[in-house]
This record gives structure tokens, C-alpha cells and sequence, in this order.
């Protein structure tokens, strides 16, 4: 233990009178925050949509104008030619053309069964599924506040889809525990991969192992200072987040600053593993961001579902701890899930911190050359 | 003074196709100050690496303060200190914290440490320096800090590699009157160098070629062995391409 102190202290040292560092440790996780919350924003605003009106009635208006009226849809400009659908869409004018045939209004407070057209530009995949999904929720919306006929039916009517913890669709909202956790995972892997590497390269390494200690002390002696650092970043960008996007907060900030702490040792040992691993410092960051950076966008379900993955993708997702990470705080942040719930995860990242650990003493070469 | 520090048996070290260290055998007497000479490039570093474990041997063995370099590598970690070629403490720490560094690497408590480190900072004349970032000192500074920090545990065996290279001829002067206070005390001290002033001051010297030992010997010896006028003469004969060897 007396060693293992030392080795913090004298780690601690370096990083404190690390320039390089201290930019890695306060000004990327900042920085990042802000570029991924930005770049992955993934609400789609502002389609434009034609409208073709054959109703003409205060009702066809009253639905035209719930559309314009949200925050998603806008008319196209003047020079648009409203006559020809096809042509605003190929022409780029409009994202979409609904079409209002006559019989609208007496559809409506007759019951009777009527069909709305809506003409979608496929080309952009996700925005023509958003047209889709606004669409129905508007009309959907615009029918509850107009059920003149109690018990009337109308065809094209989607059922309600209640969205459980994001009411309003941010994917913000979604998002930035992603980030937060793929942030948090980069960095401290960063921080750690060097740490060996460094020593190795400047040749003070050499000196050490002529020393009597372990390997896991100064594994663990190297951990420490960085479990402290690491944890004071997830803070900081957290708070950034929250207050930069908004994100609720309904569940326990201690949980989910005890779970952080979690998190960053299990990312900082995949740092030390890999520090154990290469021989130059260079090598080890290109690793570090190598393999965490990928995985953790593309496998953790911060973008992709996880259980939509093909089964061996879904396996390598177990070992990638942002996976458990990402649970765990949109668990807390947005659903206000407590230790009960996330316990797995947090056992998952504990095993796989001592999975790191343990390849790392063991790579640890005592020896040089 | 009669025990045996080092003793190694057809000692060699290969890396790849290349033979740093070729079938090397040799003992270090306990209390002596063995000289370790030889060009750039004859192993003498490879050897000292797998006399203090950092290396292992190809093949061969070899004992280091009784025990095995193969398998008691941590029981040798606590009995020598080592002074490597190139400056290898952590350069963005102050000597003192060097030192405070490794004390605690060998155990040694927090009065011991103190108390050594203000002997060793005016055995080494360290003065104000020894608060300095030691990246920042220069080159003579640098090699008594890791002169100190290598003997901050009073190891019964001391390697040092090249400790003098780059120092001026004062502290050269201190630093051999150093040494021969330890080895009154009963240190070995195994040293390479390449002045060879300094391998006058040794008891025993060797010399390293190509991997291999040629000679071993006290100075005088060796001079009288081959006639020249005095060592430097001698080690130039033997091992230049003209030549006794070299050819």
C-alpha cells in the first residue's frame, strides 16, 4: 500500500506539470461535448411541405395550419407551382406534398371514411420517416380535438403512439448520455495509455524496474490519481451537458456519480492495458481512440439499438463499456431507474475493470528489450 | 571480504542474428571495485541489464549478491543500486522528490529517507540543486542525483553505467572518492567507463569485445602483460582494428 501511494503521488506529479495533459484532462472533454452535441443532432426541423388544398373548407385550413404551426413543417417559397406535386419534389421545393381532396370537412362530421394523399421525397431516408411520424402525430392530434361525432372512425388515422420519457422527441435528450459516455470512455482511456508508454520511451522505466516493485503496484499506483481525475471530468461534462442541452434529470445524482466512478476506472484499465501493450506514446492514443472511439458510437446503442444488432455484433457490445454506461445514465438521467435496476450493469463494469487489470499485470514485462 | 558479489558462467545475450554478449563468465568480489571496459558497443551495457534483471540471458547464469539472475530477479531488485547510461529518473520531478520516489520504492520510512537523503546531499555536494526539476539540471547534476538515488537504499552492489560521462574532471574526482568510501564500507561497486584514468582507480578491470571477454586483470597487470606504457596504451592496442584483437 506504501508503494502504491508513492507511485499515485509521483503519477500525480506528472500530470499536474503536464501541459499536454491538462489540455487532454479539462479542455477536450469540454470541447467534445459541445461538437458531438451539435454535429449528432438528430431532430429533423424545419421540412419544407406543399400543401394542396381541393377541400377549401375551415376545416382543411384549420388542419393546414396545425402543420405550419409546429415547429417541423414550413410552406415552400412563392415560386413554387402548387399545381404540380411531382415537380416540387424533384425540384427540391418541398420535402413532402399533402394532399387535401374535396370531402374533408364532410368527412370529418360525418364519420365517413376518407383518405388524406401524402406524397414523401424518399431520397432522405430518415427525413421522409420523420414526415411519416409527424404527420400521423399531427393528424392524430388535430382528430381528438375535432371528435365532433363521438365514436366516429376515420381511415388514415394512426394510433396515438404515447413516446414513454422523451414526450417531446428530443433526441437530445437521447443523445447526450451517449456522449457523456463515449466522451468519458475516450478520455480516460487517453489519459492512462501513455502513462506506461511514456516511461518506456523516456527510459525512466529502466530505472524503475531495477527497483523492487510489483507490477500491480504500479499498475494501480498509476490508476489512482486518474480515477480522481477522470471522475471530476464526467462531473464536468455532465454539468455541461445539462445545462448546454437541457436534459432532465429525474433520478439520483449520487447513483449516477457513484456509477461514474465506476465507469471511468473500468475506461481508464482499458487505457493501462494498452499502455502495457505498445511501446511509444504515439501508438498507444491511436489505439486508445482506435478502440474505444468506434465501438462505443457504433456498438454501445448509443446510435444503433443494440438488440437490433446481428448476435456476434451484440456480443462485442458486452465487452464494450460504454454499453453499461449508456444504460445507466439515461436510466438515471431520464427515467429515474435506481440501484435496483442497474446493478447488472454496474457488476458488468466492475468485471470487466478487473478483466482489464489482471491482462495488464500479467503483460506487465518486468524486463525491458 | 572474501565473499563473492557477481558471478556469472558463459553468459549470452542475443537479439536476433546479433550477439550483444558471447559466452561472458567472470567474478566480482565482494567489497571490490570491478572496472568494466570496452568501445561502444562490446555488450558491457546488455551485461550490466541481465546482471540487474532487466535482461534475460540467452543462455548461461550467473549469481548477483547470491542470488540467481534467472529466477531471484526481485530478491537481486532489493540488493543492488543501478546507475543506467542515460539519465533516467523522471525529469519532471525535483531531485528531492527522486529521491523521496524511491526511498519509498525500497521500503525505506519516511525518517530513514530524510536522514539519507541529507547525508547523500552533502556526501554529493547536491546543495540547492537537489529542489531543482532535475530535467533542468546539467549533466554532472543529473549524475549525482542518480548516483544518490541509486544508493539511497545502501545496496550492498552498485552497477553504474558510464556514471561520469559528460561530468568535469572535479566531480569526477569527488565522485571516485565516493566510491571508495563505499567499497571501505564493503560495496561492491561494478562500473564501466571509458576514461581511462578511472580504470586506474579500479581493483580489477576487464575488458569487453565484440561480446566477448578478452582480458581481466588489475591495471598493472594488464600493462605489464602487454609491455605498453601505461592503460590507456594498453586498451588502444588491444582493441583497435590494427590492433592485438581487432585484426
Amino acid at each position: 500500500m506504501h508503494k502504491i501511494r508513492f507511485i499515485a503521488q509521483k503519477e500525480l506529479y506528472h500530470i499536474l506539470r503536464d501541459f499536454r495533459s491538462l489540455i487532454i484532462i479539462f479542455v477536450m472533454p469540454i470541447m467534445m461535448t459541445f461538437l458531438y452535441g451539435y454535429a449528432i443532432n438528430m431532430d429533423i426541423e424545419h421540412i419544407p411541405l406543399a400543401v394542396v388544398d381541393r377541400d377549401q373548407t375551415e376545416d382543411s385550413r384549420a388542419f393546414i395550419e396545425r402543420f405550419y404551426a409546429s415547429n417541423y413543417f414550413f410552406p415552400p417559397g412563392e415560386q413554387a407551382n402548387f399545381f404540380d406535386p411531382q415537380h416540387l419534389l424533384r425540384g427540391g421545393h418541398a420535402a413532402a406534398v399533402l394532399i387535401i381532396r374535396p370531402g374533408f370537412s364532410e368527412a370529418l362530421r360525418g364519420g365517413r371514411p376518407y383518405e388524406l394523399g401524402l406524397q414523401i421525397d424518399g431520397s432522405e431516408v430518415s427525413q421522409a420517416g420523420a414526415v411519416v411520424a409527424y404527420a400521423n402525430a399531427l393528424l392524430s392530434q388535430f382528430l381528438r380535438d375535432k371528435m365532433l361525432a363521438p365514436g366516429a372512425i376515420m381511415p388514415g388515422v394512426t394510433i396515438s403512439q404515447q413516446v414513454m420519457y422523451n414526450p417531446d422527441l428530443q433526441s437530445s435528450h437521447f443523445f447526450v448520455p451517449g456522449i457523456v459516455a463515449v466522451i468519458l470512455l475516450m478520455i480516460s482511456a487517453l489519459l492512462t495509455s501513455i502513462t506506461i508508454a511514456r516511461e518506456k520511451e523516456t527510459g525512466t522505466m529502466e530505472q524503475l524496474l531495477t527497483a523492487p516493485v510489483t507490477p500491480a503496484q504500479i499498475l494501480i499506483g498509476k490508476l489512482i490519481p486518474y480515477i480522481i481525475i477522470a471522475f471530476l471530468d464526467g462531473l464536468l461534462v455532465l454539468a455541461f451537458a445539462k445545462v448546454l442541452f437541457a436534459v432532465p434529470f429525474v433520478g439520483s445524482f449520487w447513483l449516477l456519480i457513484a456509477l461514474e466512478m465506476i465507469y471511468v476506472a473500468t475506461a481508464l484499465s482499458i487505457g493501462i492495458l494498452i499502455s502495457t501493450l505498445v511501446p511509444t506514446q504515439q501508438l498507444a492514443m491511436q489505439f486508445a481512440l482506435l478502440i474505444t472511439m468506434l465501438p462505443s458510437i457504433m456498438l454501445s446503442g448509443f446510435i444503433f439499438a443494440v438488440k437490433n444488432m446481428p448476435i456476434p455484433l451484440q456480443v462485442v457490445s458486452k465487452i464494450v463499456p460504454a454499453t453499461y454506461f449508456l444504460d445507466i445514465v439515461r436510466g438515471i438521467m431520464l427515467k429515474g431507474s435506481g440501484i435496483e435496476i442497474l446493478a447488472p450493469q454496474a457488476g458488468s463494469l466492475l468485471i470487466l475493470m478487473v478483466i482489464f487489470l489482471t491482462i495488464a499485470v500479467r503483460r506487465f514485462n518486468t524486463r525491458i528489450g | 571480504m572474501s565473499g563473492t558479489a557477481v558471478q556469472i558462467e558463459h553468459l549470452t545475450r542475443k537479439f536476433g542474428q546479433f550477439t550483444a554478449v558471447d559466452d561472458l563468465s567472470l567474478t566480482v568480489n565482494e567489497g571490490e571495485i570491478f572496472g568494466f571496459l570496452g568501445a561502444n558497443g562490446a555488450g558491457k551495457t546488455t551485461a550490466i541489464r541481465m546482471l540487474c534483471g532487466l535482461l534475460l540471458p540467452t543462455s548461461g547464469t550467473g549469481h548477483v549478491g547470491g542470488a540467481n539472475i534467472l529466477t531471484e530477479s526481485e530478491k537481486i531488485k532489493k540488493s543492488i543500486g543501478y546507475m543506467s547510461q542515460k539519465f533516467s529518473l523522471y525529469r519532471d520531478l525535483t531531485g528531492r522528490e527522486n529521491i523521496q520516489f524511491y526511498g519509498s520504492a525500497y521500503d525505506l520510512d519516511k525518517r530513514t529517507i530524510t536522514d539519507r537523503m541529507a547525508e547523500l546531499t552533502d556526501r554529493l555536494a547536491l546543495g540547492e540543486f537537489i529542489d531543482r526539476i532535475s530535467g533542468s539540471l546539467p549533466t554532472g547534476w543529473r549524475q549525482r542525483l542518480a548516483l544518490a538515488v541509486a544508493i539511497i537504499h545502501r545496496p550492498k552492489i552498485v552497477f553504474l553505467d558510464e556514471p561520469t560521462g559528460g561530468v568535469d574532471p572535479v566531480f569526477r574526482r569527488t565522485f571516485w572518492s565516493l566510491l571508495y568510501e563505499m567499497a571501505d564500507e564493503g560495496v561492491t561497486i561494478f562500473v564501466t567507463t571509458h576514461y581511462m584514468d578511472e580504470a586506474e582507480y579500479c581493483g580489477r578491470i576487464s575488458i569487453m569485445h565484440a561480446g566477448k571477454l578478452v582480458e581481466i586483470g588489475t591495471p598493472t597487470e594488464l600493462v605489464a602483460k602487454y609491455g605498453a606504457a601505461n592503460l590507456e596504451d594498453m586498451f588502444i592496442d588491444l582493441i583497435s582494428p590494427t590492433g592485438v584483437i581487432g585484426a
